[in-house]
C-alpha cells in the first residue's frame, strides 16, 4: 500500500509572503518532488526561471516539481492530485489571503490517500498586528494565525530587535504552543516546514539555512507511553519545530510520531524500524536529548 | 415593400412615460419602429397587420438581472422541491411536501433507469418546509443501493447521499472529523453533506459538476425555453467560468436564430487575479454577438446568510453562529475595481450580510477617487441586509442595487426566526429604502436557486409575504408599477443595457413579454398568478406552448 501523500497547507493574509516562499521551497527541492496548489496562477505564482513548462492547468517546475491552480475547487484539485504520475513526495496547500487554513486541513483529512502534514501560516513581521486589527480582516487574521501549527514570521529586517520581540510575544498569546520560525525573504529550512525533508540524509548541503536551528536525535525508552511522548514533544517545554520518529508502545507496537509545532500524530508503523526520534528546534533551548525524554 | 409588421395588441404596457399605454407597436426588422395607435402608426408607409396579439397584453420583454444557466440544466435531474414548478417543457411538477413524497419520486426515476449503476441525482430539496426533518442515507437507500444517489437542496449549500454515494466518493469510514459532515451512532457519516467542498466527491458522481456548465449545449436551449415561459428576454449568467470552450458553445447555441433570449454572462472573479480577470473581460467583451453579451464581471464579498457564512456586522448571526466567510479580501477587490474602472468594465459584486456590503463600498469610494467614473454602474447583488445608511452610500457612489425579492418569500421566516432576528429580518431586500434613496435597483430570483419568473418576483416585493403566509416587512414593500419598472427598466439599467431593452419605445429592440392578464389591472396580489403567453425577442415570436 502507497503511504498517504503529506499535504502541507501554507497560509496567511495577503502580502505575508506565501509566495515567495513556496518558491523558496522548489528552489531547494533537491530532489524531492513537491506539487504545489496555488488558489490563483498570477504572474508571479512561480518564479520565472524555476518555470520547464507551462499550459493552461499546471506548470512543470525544475527538479520534477509541478504547480497547479484550484480556484474555487480544492477538493477537485486534490482529486485530481492523486491522479499524477509519478506521484510527487510533498504537498503543498498556498491558499488564498482570506482562507481559513483548518478548513482547508478539514476538506483533506476527508479524502483518502492524504496526510495532514501542518498549517504553517506566514506573518509579515510589520503589518500583522496591524492586519489582526484591521476594521474587515481582524478575525480571519486571527483564526489564521490559531489555526498554525508554525508561524513563518517573514519580513524580520523590516522591523527592530524590540519590536520584533514583542511581535513574537504577541503571537505566543494569540497562539500559545505555535512553533515560530523568523525569516526574511522567505528564506526558511525546508526541513522545519515540510517533514519529508527530515527524512533526508543532512549531507546534501540542504541545511545552510538552518540560521540558529540544531537537530538532535532522542531515543526514547522502550517501550514508552508513545501518546505521552508526542504530546510532550508538542507542548512548549523545548521549542522544537518538529519531530519525526519511531517509538516502540507499552503494548510493544512500532509507532510513528510525527510532531509539527503544536500539533501531533501516532500511528502505526512496520516492526523493523529502529526506535529514535529526529528533534529539530533551536539552539540553546534546552534541545537535548536527556531533557527532551519525559 | 412591406417589411414593417404591425402587432394590434389588446394593451401595451410601454414603460415609456410619455407614452404609457399603446394599442399597436411597429417592428422592422429586430427593433421598434414605432408605438401608439394605428393611425399615428400609418403614417411609416406599408405594413403587414398582425393581430396574433390582438387579445394578448404586451409588456417590454422582461429582464432577469441574476439568474444562473444551471436553471437550465437541473431539470435533467428529479425535481424534489416543496413548491409546483413548470420545466423547460411546461409541464408543472407538483411539490413534494413529505419526505415520503420526495422518496417516491426518486423512486419513480430509479425505475426509469436501465443500469442499476447509473447515478441518479436530485435538486431543491428544502427539508426547512418539512419541520427541518433530516434526511439521511438510509432514507435514500430505501430508493436504491446499488447506484449514487445525490440530492442537492434548494439553497445549493447541503447535499443528501445514499450509501453507495458516500463508498464510492470514499466517506462511508469511521474516525471523520468534519463539521460538515454528521456522523451517526454507527460512527459513520449519516449521508448529509454541508458546504460545497464536501459535496464535490459525492457531486461529481451524480453529475453535478459547475466546472462543465458552459459548454452544455442543452442546458442552455432548456434555459432559454425557460425564458419563454416566464416573459423574459434577457437574462443574465451570473456568474461564468467562461473558458474558451464554453465560450464558443454559448455563441454557438445563442448564436442559433431559433434561440430565444439574449444572455449576459459575467465572468467570475476566482482564481484568477485581478489584471488577469479585466483583461480576459476587455477581450470578451470584443467577442460579444447579438445574443450574448460578454465582457462583465462578478466578484464575490461573501457567503450565504442561510449558510452562516454571510459576513455581517454587529450584532452577527441571531443564533449565535460565528461571524462568516469572506471570499475576496478588500485589497483584491480594490485592485479588481481600480483596474475594470480604468478599463470601463463593469463589475457586479455578491454581498449577502451588511458587513460584507459596508466592505465594497468602503473599497469602491478610493477607487472611484482614483479611477473617476461617472457612469460605472457597479452593481451590488443580493445586499440583501443593507441599511438605510448604506443605500444612501450607494447612491452617492453611483451604484446600482439588485435586491433578492424571492428570498424574503422562500426563507423570510427562517430570517426571522433564526440567522437574523425579526428587526432585521423586516427590513432585508429594502426595496422602498432603494427606491427612496435613489439607487437604481432591480430584483431578481437567483434561479434555479428560486424558480425564474419576473412576475413572481415582483410579486413578492409588492406583498412582502412569506411561505408561512405572514407579511414582513410592511414599510420595504413597492407598488406594481415600481415592481414592473424593476424587472424591466430597471434591471437593464444594471446591465447598461435600458438603451436597448426594457421598455417599447422607437428604436429599442423589439422584445416584449405576451401576456394573457394585464398585470396594471390584476392586482399586487396576483402578479403571480399572470400567464404568460410567451415572448417576442429582436422580432422574432415565440409561443411557449409552442416549444
Amino acid at each position: 500500500m502507497t503511504p498517504p501523500l503529506p499535504v502541507t497547507v501554507i497560509g496567511g493574509y495577503l502580502g505575508s509572503g506565501k509566495t515567495t516562499m513556496v518558491n523558496h521551497l522548489l528552489r531547494h527541492a533537491d530532489g524531492l518532488r513537491l506539487a504545489v496548489l496555488v488558489n490563483e496562477f498570477g504572474e508571479l505564482a512561480i518564479d520565472e526561471d524555476l518555470i520547464e513548462a507551462e499550459d493552461d492547468d499546471i506548470i512543470s517546475i525544475a527538479g520534477g516539481c509541478v504547480c497547479c491552480s484550484f480556484g474555487s475547487d480544492l477538493t477537485g484539485a486534490l482529486l485530481e492530485m492523486a491522479q499524477l504520475d509519478p506521484r510527487p513526495d510533498h504537498l503543498l496547500i498556498e491558499s488564498s489571503g482570506v482562507a481559513i487554513p483548518s478548513a482547508i486541513v478539514g476538506s483533506v483529512s476527508l479524502l483518502d490517500g492524504y496526510r495532514v502534514d501542518g498549517i504553517v501560516i506566514l506573518a509579515d513581521a510589520e503589518t500583522v498586528q496591524m492586519n489582526a486589527q484591521s476594521k474587515y480582516m481582524s478575525d480571519t487574521v486571527l483564526r489564521q494565525l490559531s489555526d498554525a501549527n508554525i508561524i513563518v514570521l517573514n519580513k524580520t529586517d523590516l522591523v527592530a530587535k524590540s519590536e520584533l520581540s514583542e511581535t513574537i510575544s504577541w503571537l505566543k498569546q494569540q497562539n500559545p504552543n505555535v512553533g515560530i520560525l523568523d525569516a526574511q525573504h522567505g528564506v526558511v529550512p525546508p526541513q522545519a516546514v515540510l517533514d519529508s525533508f527530515l527524512e533526508k540524509p543532512a549531507s546534501s548541503g540542504r541545511y545552510h539555512h538552518t540560521q540558529n536551528l540544531e537537530m538532535t536525535t532522542l531515543i526514547p525508552d522502550n517501550p514508552c507511553d508513545v501518546e505521552g511522548l508526542a504530546q510532550h514533544l508538542a507542548s512548549d517545554a523545548h521549542g522544537l519545530i518538529r519531530a519525526k520518529g519511531f517509538a516502540t508502545s507499552l503494548t510493544g507496537q512500532k509507532m510513528l510520531i510525527q510532531v509539527v509545532g503544536n500539533r501531533w500524530d501516532i500511528s502505526d508503523a512496520p516492526d523493523h524500524r529502529a526506535d529514535g526520534i529526529v528533534c529539530l528546534g533551536y539552539k540553546g533551548e534546552a534541545l537535548q536529548s536527556a531533557s527532551l525524554a519525559t | 415593400m412591406t417589411d414593417t409588421i404591425i402587432y394590434a395588441a389588446r394593451k401595451i404596457i410601454t414603460m415609456n412615460p410619455s407614452r404609457p399605454v399603446a394599442s399597436h407597436v411597429a417592428v422592422r426588422g429586430d427593433r421598434i419602429l414605432a408605438v401608439g395607435d394605428l393611425a399615428e402608426l400609418d403614417t411609416w408607409g406599408d405594413y403587414k397587420l398582425d393581430e396574433t396579439f390582438a387579445d394578448k397584453i404586451l409588456m417590454p420583454g422582461l429582464v432577469e438581472g441574476h439568474a444562473h444557466k444551471s436553471e437550465g440544466t437541473f431539470w435533467r435531474n428529479v425535481y424534489c422541491g416543496y413548491f409546483d414548478r413548470a420545466d423547460p417543457d411546461g409541464k408543472v411538477w407538483e411539490g413534494a411536501t413529505t419526505i415520503e413524497t420526495v422518496l417516491d419520486r426518486l423512486k419513480e426515476a430509479d425505475a426509469q433507469l436501465d443500469d442499476p449503476e447509473a447515478p441518479l441525482f436530485g435538486w431543491s430539496l428544502d427539508p426547512i418546509y418539512m419541520d427541518n426533518t433530516r434526511v439521511t442515507r438510509a432514507d435514500l437507500d430505501t430508493v436504491s443501493t446499488t447506484r449514487p444517489i445525490g440530492v442537492l437542496h434548494a439553497s445549493g449549500h447541503i447535499m443528501n447521499a445514499n450509501t453507495r454515494a458516500l463508498e464510492l466518493g470514499g466517506y462511508l469510514k469511521t474516525g471523520i472529523n468534519h463539521p460538515g459532515i454528521p456522523l451517526g451512532t454507527d460512527g459513520l457519516p449519516t449521508g448529509e453533506l454541508f458546504s460545497p467542498e464536501v459535496m464535490t466527491p459525492v457531486a461529481a458522481l451524480v453529475g453535478f459538476d459547475r466546472a462543465k456548465a458552459d459548454g452544455d449545449e442543452k442546458g442552455l436551449w432548456d434555459f432559454g425555453r425557460l425564458c419563454v415561459r416566464t416573459g423574459v428576454t434577457t437574462v443574465t449568467d451570473l456568474a461564468a467560468r467562461l473558458e474558451p470552450d464554453g465560450v464558443e458553445a454559448m455563441l454557438k447555441v445563442t448564436g442559433d436564430n431559433r434561440y430565444p433570449t439574449c444572455v449576459v454572462p459575467l465572468k467570475a472573479f476566482m482564481g484568477a487575479t485581478a489584471a488577469e480577470t479585466v483583461d480576459r473581460a476587455v477581450e470578451l467583451k470584443g467577442m460579444s454577438s447579438d445574443r450574448l453579451r460578454l465582457g462583465k464581471i462578478k466578484a464575490f464579498a461573501d457567503g450565504s446568510i442561510q449558510g452562516f457564512s454571510a459576513r455581517m456586522r454587529w450584532p452577527g448571526y441571531h443564533n449565535g453562529a460565528p461571524n462568516g466567510l469572506w471570499y475576496t479580501a478588500p485589497e483584491q477587490l480594490a485592485e479588481l475595481y481600480r483596474l475594470a474602472l480604468a478599463a470601463s468594465v463593469q463589475v457586479h459584486t455578491h454581498t449577502n450580510g451588511d458587513e460584507a456590503t459596508e466592505m465594497v463600498l468602503d473599497t469602491l469610494g478610493p477607487a472611484l477617487m482614483e479611477v473617476p467614473s461617472p457612469d460605472h454602474r457597479f452593481t451590488l447583488q443580493h445586499c440583501q441586509l443593507a441599511d438605510a445608511a448604506q443605500f444612501r452610500r450607494m447612491n452617492k457612489l453611483g451604484m446600482c442595487v439588485n435586491l433578492f425579492a424571492n428570498h424574503h418569500f422562500y426563507w423570510g421566516d427562517e430570517h426571522y426566526r433564526l440567522t437574523v432576528g425579526p428587526e432585521r429580518a423586516l427590513r432585508m431586500n429594502a426595496c422602498r429604502t432603494a427606491l427612496d434613496t435613489g439607487v437604481p435597483m432591480s430584483i431578481h430570483s437567483d434561479a434555479p436557486i428560486t424558480p425564474l419568473g419576473p412576475l413572481f418576483t415582483a410579486w413578492c416585493a409588492v406583498n412582502r409575504i412569506t411561505a408561512s403566509g405572514r407579511t414582513q416587512g410592511e414599510y420595504e414593500k413597492i407598488n406594481v408599477a415600481e415592481a414592473l419598472y424593476a424587472i424591466t427598466i430597471g434591471a437593464a439599467y444594471t446591465l447598461h443595457m435600458d438603451d436597448e431593452v426594457g421598455s417599447i419605445e422607437v428604436g429599442k429592440k423589439a422584445d416584449f413579454a405576451v401576456l394573457e392578464d394585464d398585470p396594471t389591472e390584476i392586482g399586487g396580489e396576483n402578479l403571480k398568478d399572470i400567464r404568460v403567453w410567451g415572448t417576442v425577442q429582436g422580432g422574432r415570436i415565440f409561443c411557449a406552448a409552442d416549444l
